[in-house]
C-alpha cells in the first residue's frame, strides 16, 4: 500500500509520519521542499490545554472557546477530538526536541486571542519554524527507512479518477518538466487559498490555490469559502502583508486610535473581559468601524511600549527585530501603525470527521481543508488542526486504501499555469468584493466581472482559478447573514435557522452550485 | 534611482549561460525580490534591444523566513527578499544563481544535495530529545536554519559532489547533538566526524554570511564538543 500526499507543510508531514509509524509508505509531493512551506512562517504558537499556568484550564474550555469563536459552524465532535488530542500532540512535539520553555508544571503557555486561559505553547515568535524543523527531522528518519519518498519541486497537476473514486495523481517535476502519474489514494495538504489574493496575504506565494481549484473542477465539494480571516494587525510591505503576531497583544500590546486628538483604547472600553484579545473577526471589524468614525483618525496603532524588557528578550525578541527591520520602528519605544489583512482561509475542501472528501479515496487536511475553525479561527488552532488533521486523514486513508502496486508512468502533457496578469486581475476583483464588511451589490458586481473574464482564461489552470473565485463570491452572496468572518452590511444579524450550516460549492459541467448543508460528522 | 542590472540567464541545465543587461528605475528601498517581480510583470527590452523573457527564480515567504530566494548579488550570496537596492551601494547590480549547485533555469538551482547530506549524516533523533535550560537557546538557533545554501557558497572546502557537508549540515546537526542524552554510540556522531569534522578547515568564512543571523561558529564548536569530545548536554 502506498499513499500520495500533496503538500509537505505541517499537515503533510504529520500525515506522512503517521503512515510511516504504521509501516505504510507514502509519496510526499510538494512544490518546494518543506523548509519553504508556509508552516515555517507561523509565529505565535500552538494551542493545547496543558494546564501549566495555574489557571485550571480544561479540554472542555478549549473546546468551548474554539466552537464559540467559530460561531458554531464547525463539527462539534471533530473539534472535541482535536482539543482532546492537543495536549498529547504538544508534548510529543516537546519530545521531538522543539525548544519550548518549561516551568515546574511543564511547557510554558501564553495568552492568545479569543481564549480565556493561557493555552498557547510557543517558542518566541517562531513557533512554526521550530515545529517544522522537528518534524522535518522526524520525517527524515522514515525517509532513511524507505517509508517516505519525497518529491520536492513537484507540482500537483490533477487527480486520476474513475467513477467518483480517486486512484492517483498526476504530478510534474518543475525542474525537469517530467510529468508522471502515481497510483494510490491521495491526501491533499496543499495549504490555504492565498493565490486568490495574490500579493495581499500574510502567507506564502507557494500556496497558489491551484490544487483546490483543480479538484473542485474535478467535482470535489468545497465548503465555507466565504469565511476568510482578516488578521487585525498586519502591515503592507513589498509584495505582501507582514503579520504582527497576536503574541504582541498576548504579551500586553494594546490597540488604540486617536479620537479628538487623544488615544482611545477602543477594544478595552468595548470588551472589558477579553479586551485586545477578542477573536480576530471582532477586532478587525471594530478597527474598520472606529477608523470610519468622524471624530477619529483613520489609522489604528498597536502600542507595545509598556511591555517589560525581559518579556521582549525572552519571548518576542524576533517580533521586535521584525518591526525594526521592516518598519524602521522599535515597538518598545513607539506604537506601530497596523491594519487588518488577509491571513487564513477557514473554508476549503469539504471533509467529514474522518477527513474524507466528497470523493472516495481522496482526503484533505491542514489549511486546504474546511474543518475545526468554523466561521473564525482562533490563533494557535491552525498549527494544531494541521497536525491533528494530518494524523486523522492518514489513519482513515490507511484503513480504506486498497493494496496498490506502486507504478510510475510518464505522461506527455503541456504545463498550464495561471499567468501573473490573470492572477492579479482575479485578485483585485475578489479583494474589492470580499472586504471585512461586505455588501450584496459589490458581490454581485464581482460575480459578473468574473463571469466576463471567462473568455479571457487562456488555459485550464486559469479557468479553474476563475471557477474557484466565482465559488467564493457566490458563497458570500448566498450566505445572507453575518457570522464570524462573514459580515454583511445588508444582513447584519446571525440567522441560525437558515445558516447554521455549511455553504457547499460544487461544479457540474461549467455550472457552479451553492447549497447549504447540515454540519454533519459523516459524509453523506 | 536608475540602475543597470546584469542578470545571468540560462534556459536549461544544458544551455549555455549568458548575461543580459537592462536598465531599470526604482527607489533605494526596493528589494531584489520586488525588482525581479516587477521586471517579470513588465514587457521590456534589454540594452541591446532583445526582449527580457520571464526570469526564473524561486520565492515563497518574501520575508526572509524560507530560504527559497538565495542568489548571488554583487558577488555575495544573499536572500533576494532581504536585499535592498540602497544597501548595495552601487547602481550596477549583478545577479547570478548560487554557484555551488547545478542550475535548473536562470536563478533557480537544484539544492537537493542539502537534503541528501542531512540524510547521509543521520540528522534525526535516535532517542527522545532532552530539552532543558542548558540547550534551549542552542536548539532554537540551530532550528532556524533555512537550508538556503548561502554558507556553502563561501566555504572553500565545499563542493556539491564531495563528502564534506559544511555549515548547512552542521547547523541542523547541532540541534540533534545538543538534544540527545549521553550514550556510547549514535550514528550521527560517527557520520558527523566523517562528513564534517574531518573536512572542515575551520576558516569560518561561513560565519558572517548566514542571512538568518545564526551564530554559525558557536554551532560548530557546540557540535564538535558533543560529537568529538563527547560532552553531552544531558545524561537523560
Ligand atoms: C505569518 C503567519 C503566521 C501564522 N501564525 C500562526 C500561529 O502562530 N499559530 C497557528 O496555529 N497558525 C498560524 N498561522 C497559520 C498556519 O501557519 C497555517 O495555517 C498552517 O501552517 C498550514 O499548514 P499546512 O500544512 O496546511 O499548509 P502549508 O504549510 O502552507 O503547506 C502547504 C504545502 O503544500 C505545497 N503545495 C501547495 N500547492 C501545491 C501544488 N499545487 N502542488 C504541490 N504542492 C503544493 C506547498 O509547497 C507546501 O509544502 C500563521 C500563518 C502565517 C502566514
Ligand atoms: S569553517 Fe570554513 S571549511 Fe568549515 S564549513 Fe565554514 S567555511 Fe567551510
Ligand atoms: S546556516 Fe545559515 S546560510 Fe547556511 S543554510 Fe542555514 S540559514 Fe542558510
Ligand atoms: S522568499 Fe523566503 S527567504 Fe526570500
Amino acid at each position: 500500500m502506498s499513499i500520495i500526499i500533496i503538500g509537505a507543510g505541517l499537515a503533510g508531514l504529520s500525515a506522512a509520519v503517521t503512515l510511516a509509524q504504521n509501516g505504510v509508505s507514502s509519496n510526499l509531493i510538494s512544490s518546494m521542499q518543506s523548509e519553504r512551506a508556509q508552516s515555517v512562517m507561523a509565529e505565535g504558537g500552538i494551542n493545547a490545554c496543558l494546564n501549566t499556568m495555574g489557571e485550571d484550564d480544561t479540554v472542555e474550555n478549549h473546546f468551548e472557546d474554539t466552537i464559540s469563536s467559530g460561531m458554531y459552524l464547525a463539527d462539534a465532535e471533530a473539534v472535541r477530538g482535536m482539543c482532546a488530542a492537543a495536549p498529547g500532540i504538544v508534548e510529543r512535539l516537546g519530545s521531538l526536541g522543539v525548544p519550548f520553555s518549561y516551568n515546574d508544571k511543564g511547557i510554558v503557555q501564553r495568552s492568545f486571542g479569543g481564549q480565556r486561559k493561557k493555552r498557547t505553547a510557543f517558542v518566541k515568535s517562531s513557533t512554526g519554524k521550530m515545529l517544522m524543523t522537528a518534524l522535518i527531522d522526524e520525517t527524515r528518519k522514515f525517509e532513511a527507512q524507505g517509508l517516505i519518498k519525497r518529491y520536492p519541486n513537484h507540482c500537483f497537476i490533477r487527480l486520476i479518477t474513475e467513477d467518483n473514486k480517486c486512484c492517483g495523481a498526476v504530478v510534474r517535476n518543475t525542474y525537469t518538466n517530467r510529468t508522471v502519474s502515481l497510483r494510490g489514494s491521495v491526501i491533499l495538504a496543499s495549504g490555504g487559498l492565498n493565490g486568490l489574493f495574490d500579493g495581499m496575504t500574510t502567507g506564502t506565494t507557494q500556496n497558489t490555490s491551484d490544487a483546490a481549484a483543480t479538484v473542485f473542477s474535478q467535482g470535489v465539494e468545497l465548503a465555507n469559502l466565504e469565511m476568510i480571516q482578516y488578521h487585525p494587525t498586519t502591515i503592507a510591505i513589498q509584495g505582501k502583508r507582514l503579520l504582527i503576531s497576536e503574541a504582541a497583544r498576548g504579551e500586553g500590546g494594546r490597540l488604540f486610535i486617536n479620537r479628538n486628538g487623544k488615544p482611545w483604547y477602543f477594544m478595552e472600553e468595548k470588551y472589558p473581559e477579553l479586551k485586545n484579545l477578542m477573536p480576530r473577526d471582532v477586532v478587525s471589524a471594530e478597527m474598520v468601524q472606529v477608523a470610519a468614525m468622524p471624530e477619529c483618525d483613520s489609522q489604528v496603532y498597536l502600542d507595545m511600549t509598556a511591555i517589560e524588557k525581559n518579556v521582549w528578550n525572552e519571548r518576542i525578541s524576533d517580533l521586535r527585530e521584525q518591526c525594526v527591520h521592516y518598519l524602521g520602528i522599535d515597538p518598545a519605544n513607539k506604537p506601530i501603525p497596523v491594519s487588518p489583512g488577509i491571513h487564513f482561509f477557514m473554508g476549503g475542501i469539504r471533509v467529514d470527521r474522518e477527513h474524507r472528501t466528497s470523493m472516495n479515496g481522496l482526503y484533505a487536511a491542514g489549511e486546504c481543508a474546511c474543518q475545526y475553525h468554523g466561521a473564525n479561527r482562533l490563533g494557535g488552532n491552525s498549527l494544531l488542526g494541521a497536525i491533528y488533521g494530518g494524523q486523522i486523514a492518514a489513519q482513515t486513508a490507511m484503513k480504506e486504501a486498497a493494496d496498490n502496486t506502486e507504478e510510475i508512468i510518464d505522461i506527455a502533457e503541456e504545463p498550464a499555469e495561471v499567468s501573473c496578469g490573470f492572477a492579479r486581475t482575479v485578485s483585485e476583483i475578489l479583494y474589492k468584493a470580499l472586504p471585512i464588511l461586505r455588501k450584496e451589490e459589490e458581490l454581485i458586481a464581482a460575480k459578473e466581472e468574473l463571469n466576463l473574464l471567462k473568455s479571457r482564461a487562456g488555459n485550464r489552470a486559469e479557468l479553474n482559478r476563475l471557477n474557484l473565485a466565482l465559488a467564493a463570491v457566490m458563497s458570500a452572496i448566498e450566505r445572507r447573514e453575518s457570522r464570524g468572518a462573514h459580515k454583511r452590511t445588508d444582513y447584519p444579524d446571525r440567522d441560525d435557522v437558515s445558516f447554521k450550516k455549511q455553504s457547499v460549492a460544487k461544479i457540474s459541467g461549467d455550472k457552479i452550485d451553492i447549497s447549504f448543508k447540515e454540519i454533519k460528522g459523516r459524509r453523506d | 534611482m536608475r540602475i543597470t542590472i546584469k542578470i545571468k540567464r540560462q534556459e536549461s541545465r544544458e544551455a549555455e549561460p549568458y548575461f543580459q543587461i537592462l536598465v531599470w528605475d526604482c527607489d533605494e528601498s526596493t528589494t531584489v525580490a520586488t525588482l525581479l517581480r516587477e521586471i517579470n510583470a513588465a514587457v521590456i527590452n534589454d540594452t541591446s534591444g532583445e526582449p527580457v523573457n520571464e526570469i526564473a527564480w524561486e520565492c515563497s515567504c518574501l520575508q526572509k523566513k524560507c530560504g527559497a530566494c538565495a542568489m548571488v548579488i554583487n558577488g555575495l550570496p544573499r536572500l533576494a527578499c532581504d536585499t535592498k537596492i540602497g544597501e548595495i551601494k552601487s547602481n550596477r547590480i549583478i545577479i547570478e544563481p548560487l554557484k555551488k549547485f547545478p542550475v535548473v533555469r536562470d536563478l533557480i538551482v537544484d539544492r537537493s544535495v542539502l537534503r541528501e547530506n542531512l540524510l547521509a549524516i543521520h540528522n534525526w533523533l535516535e532517542r527522545e530529545a532532552v530539552v532543558n535550560k542548558k540547550n534551549t537557546d542552542l536548539a532554537y538557533d540551530a532550528s532556524r536554519c533555512l537550508q538556503c545554501g548561502c554558507c556553502l557558497e563561501v566555504c572553500p572546502n565545499f563542493t556539491a559532489d564531495d563528502s564534506f557537508f559544511s555549515a548547512a549540515a552542521f547547523v541542523p546537526a547541532s540541534r540533534i547533538l545538543s538534544e540527545l542524552p549521553k550514550r556510547k554510540k549514535y550514528e550521527i556522531v560517527t557520520e558527523y566526524k566523517k562528513h564534517i569534522y574531518d573536512g572542515c578547515g575551520k576558516s569560518l568564512s561561513c560565519h558572517n554570511i548566514c542571512p538568518a543571523g545564526i551564530d554559525v561558529e558557536r554551532k560548530l564548536s557546540n557540535s564538535n564538543s558533543v560529537a568529538i569530545w563527547k560532552r553531552f548536554f544531558s545524561k537523560e
